[in-house]
């Protein structure tokens, strides 16, 4: 046993730092089969599996891992998709570091198991070679009707696991395309959409109906659809509204939210302009504001539309930063600078509107705040000038207020967040659940499909005895 | 998708385009606009609704070719499709009956005025409408104005149709005559709005102006159309995109405008290239 322990985990090989940067193209590249089935080998099937409980959709992590370790790479992706309908998605972007790898107990004397490369692996192994998606929809989806609003994790993972218990799903999504975040903010170098087309379809192939340019709310009310026979709605429609920095000069030519910068890219494709029509503007020195992983998305993204230098500004230190190590390590690869402990003051204006400089002042940390990290404060006296002619805002975002403003009576907090039962994601409206972003504010992806995944629990218990069914 | 329906040439470079879109028409409100993504590789692009029926399903949009997106929208006909379009966005204007109110729409601005004219009209408030244009080809929606208003005013640039010179002087000739309507609605281009914004300021009276702000998702998630009305910011694809036209910080707003010019050039010849031309640089 104690061989087993000591053997070096497997890192996914990657595109070199210098080549990455100049392609949209995926950074990492994903396990060899060898390389899959050495390192599932090393995961020593430990009878308390922790790492299951610490997956927020519970994915029979060490059955997976054993299937693949044997070679029956469909059998570990069909094991996934038991319980994660996106398992493509999620072996890329969830936080593995701070969840089921968190745990494993490998990781007390060494590195964790690669869970999500493995995850990634057999997903990908079974969308290459695989099993064609499964066809047609299961044939009973007599439950009851669910109207899910917004496609983005939460809204993904709700509609499939309603599928799966047998119902009727209609799946609503204002932009024109599906995926919220996953295809608007996350990058094509970390997320390639074709993975996120090809698991929407999976799910469209079971049976989920969706329909694209439909903002809930105004293009059709929430009255409207219950009137249409929908027995329960959930509400995954995400961040919205972008914060700026509150400083002088937000304004001005040159300065974007990560949103639109990142959507501008992402969603419409700006990196490809002008075959594409959507316009984006980098300039040559580039500086983005925060410390999340929208962060290292928009200054990884700025280095490869052309940016000559990309620096991060962040106003606590490397410890606190909400972003991935995984993104901040790439990121640092890349040659993005960090300017940690620095908070910016004012954005310096040229004769024309646009940015020409950023002010800053150098910040150190107090006593802990309500989010228990140590408060940044100001030290006097210690603004400098950067000399920038881009700036972006990644400081996150409100919950988007477009359809909760339309329901009237429904409870919010007070950022504007709808207050969900964290159990079933049950609001104070019957019939209506929510989860995701619109109830936590600005948090995961894997959160947002776990929170999806109960409230779909929450609404099969809720339609269930609404009908006279019982569970 | 959505059909184009009916096509209309109503001025050199405008263009009117009716689409089946019943879910939208049975929600729009006067102010309101969509967004439309002509295909795949296209942008989004907001469009005010010029026009829009609960009952027959038809939405009515008038557009000026000025960019790439607007140019290639113009060679759609009838029969052809959009594939995207989002709506209604922004915040409905609230219109109540009044005693009086003047429209003032510059160029293609007279579309988006068309449904708030009309609504006006309809709850008995007296509608003057001040409408201007380069020349007298360029007047569009004058019939429809007509029939909404109890007064038209027309001015053209080159004095080929009624009053010669801006709209925004015979705003201010009536104001000077004494006129003060309730509100005064501006739909336009920028620079024109701002001019009627300081003339209706001089003399006291409410202004309401809708603003263009460049767009991408129209639903409050991006903030490219921030502007910043009475010191604060605000997104015109939510809170707008009417605005009170005296707290706009138009100055702004119009170097805003100007963030992408280089690549709208770039785009347009881009597309006049390839229009037609050989392929061979596209996927």
């Amino acid at each position: 046993m104690s061989s087993r322990v000591r053997k070096p985990r497997h890192e996914m090989p990657k595109q070199a730092p210098d080549i990455r940067t100049k392609n949209f193209e995926e950074v990492a590249l994903g396990y060899t089969p060898d390389l899959a089935v050495a390192e599932a080998t090393r995961c020593i099937g430990c009878p308390k599996k922790p790492c299951v409980a610490g997956c927020p959709v519970g994915v029979d992590i060490p059955e997976f891992i054993a299937l693949i370790a044997e070679g029956d790479f469909l059998g570990a992706a069909k094991k996934v998709k038991e319980k994660n309908s996106l398992p493509a998605m999620c072996g890329r972007v969830c936080p593995q570091e701070s969840q089921c790898e968190a745990v494993c107990t490998l990781g007390k004397k060494g590195a964790p198991v690669a869970i999500g490369a493995l995850e990634r692996f057999s997903a990908d192994y079974e969308r290459a070679h695989g099993a064609p998606l499964a066809k047609g929809a299961p044939s009973d989806l007599s439950l009851g009707k669910v109207a899910v609003v917004g496609s983005g994790p939460a809204g993904l993972t709700c509609a499939a696991e309603l599928n799966r218990l047998g119902y009727k799903v209609v799946l609503f999504e204002s932009l024109h395309a599906t995926g919220g975040v996953l295809r608007y903010g996350i990058p094509e170098f970390r997320l390639p959409k074709a993975i996120v087309d090809e698991e929407v379809e999976y799910i469209r192939r079971q049976g989920v109906e969706i329909r694209l340019n439909v903002l809930v709310g105004t293009t059709i009310t929430v009255d409207e659809l219950f009137r249409q026979g929908f027995d329960a709605m959930f509400l995954g429609t995400g961040a919205g509204l972008p914060y700026f920095l509150g400083v002088p000069g937000e304004n001005l030519n040159g300065v974007y939210s990560a949103n639109e910068f990142l959507t501008r890219a992402n969603l419409m494709k700006a990196y490809r302009f002008p075959e594409y029509d959507t316009p984006i503007w980098v300039g040559k020195r580039v500086v983005v504001v925060g410390g999340g992983n929208v962060a290292m998305d928009s200054a990884r993204t700025a280095l490869r539309l052309g940016a000559e230098k990309v620096s991060v500004v962040y106003r606590r230190s490397r410890t606190e930063m909400p972003a991935r190590l995984e993104e901040v390590e790439n990121a640092e690869e890349e040659g993005i600078e960090f300017m940690l402990l620095s908070n910016p003051v004012r954005i310096l204006e040229d004769d024309k509107g646009w940015v020409k400089g950023m002010e800053c002042i150098r910040m150190e940390l107090g006593e802990a705040d309500d989010s228990g990290r140590r408060r940044p404060i100001p030290v006097p006296g210690s603004e400098l000038i950067l000399d920038v002619d881009t700036v972006i805002s990644a400081v996150g975002t409100n919950p988007n207020p477009l359809l909760i403003r339309t329901v009237s009576g429904l409870a919010l907090g007070r950022r504007g967040n709808v207050i969900a039962d964290e159990e079933t994601g049950k609001t104070n409206i019957p019939g209506i659940f929510a989860g995701g972003d619109i109830v936590t504010g600005s948090a995961t992806v894997i959160a947002a499909m776990g929170a999806g995944k109960l409230a779909a629990h929450g609404i099969d218990e809720y339609v269930r005895t609404k009908n006279g069914r019982g569970m | 998708m959505y059909k184009i329906l009916k096509k209309e040439t109503l001025a050199p470079k405008i263009k009117l385009v009716e689409v089946d879109a019943p879910e939208i028409c049975a929600h729009a409100h006067p102010g309101q606009f969509v967004v439309l993504r002509m295909h795949e590789r296209g942008e989004r692009i907001p469009l005010t609704i010029a026009d829009s029926d609960p009952k027959t399903g038809l939405l009515t949009m008038v557009f000026q070719e000025v960019g790439k997106s607007t140019t290639e929208l113009g060679t759609l006909n009838e029969g052809d499709c959009i594939q995207d379009i989002v709506g209604p966005l922004g915040t409905p204007r609230d219109i109540e009956k009044l005693d009086c109110v003047i429209c003032v729409a510059g160029g293609v601005g007279v579309a988006p005025i068309y449904p708030e004219a009309k609504a006006y009209h309809k709850l008995g408030t007296r509608v003057i409408s001040l409408i201007g244009a380069q020349t007298k080809d360029m007047l569009i929606f004058k019939d429809r104005m007509e029939q909404v208003s109890d007064e038209v005013y027309y001015s053209t640039d080159d004095g080929s149709f009624g009053h010669k010179g801006f709209v925004t002087e015979v705003l201010c000739n009536l104001l000077e005559k004494g006129l003060r309507p309730d509100e005064v609605i501006v739909i336009g281009p920028l620079l024109m709005m701002r001019e009627a914004s300081r003339v209706t300021a001089k003399f006291g009276v409410k202004t309401i102006v809708s603003l263009n702000a460049i767009m991408v998702d129209g639903t409050g998630m991006c903030g490219s159309c921030r502007v910043t009305v009475d010191g604060e910011t605000k997104f015109s694809c939510v809170e707008g995109p009417a605005f009170d036209g005296h707290k706009v910080d138009f100055n702004e707003l119009i170097a805003r405008q100007r963030r992408f010019l280089a690549e709208e050039k770039l785009a347009m010849e881009h597309y006049l290239a390839g229009a037609g031309g050989c392929k061979c640089h596209q996927e």
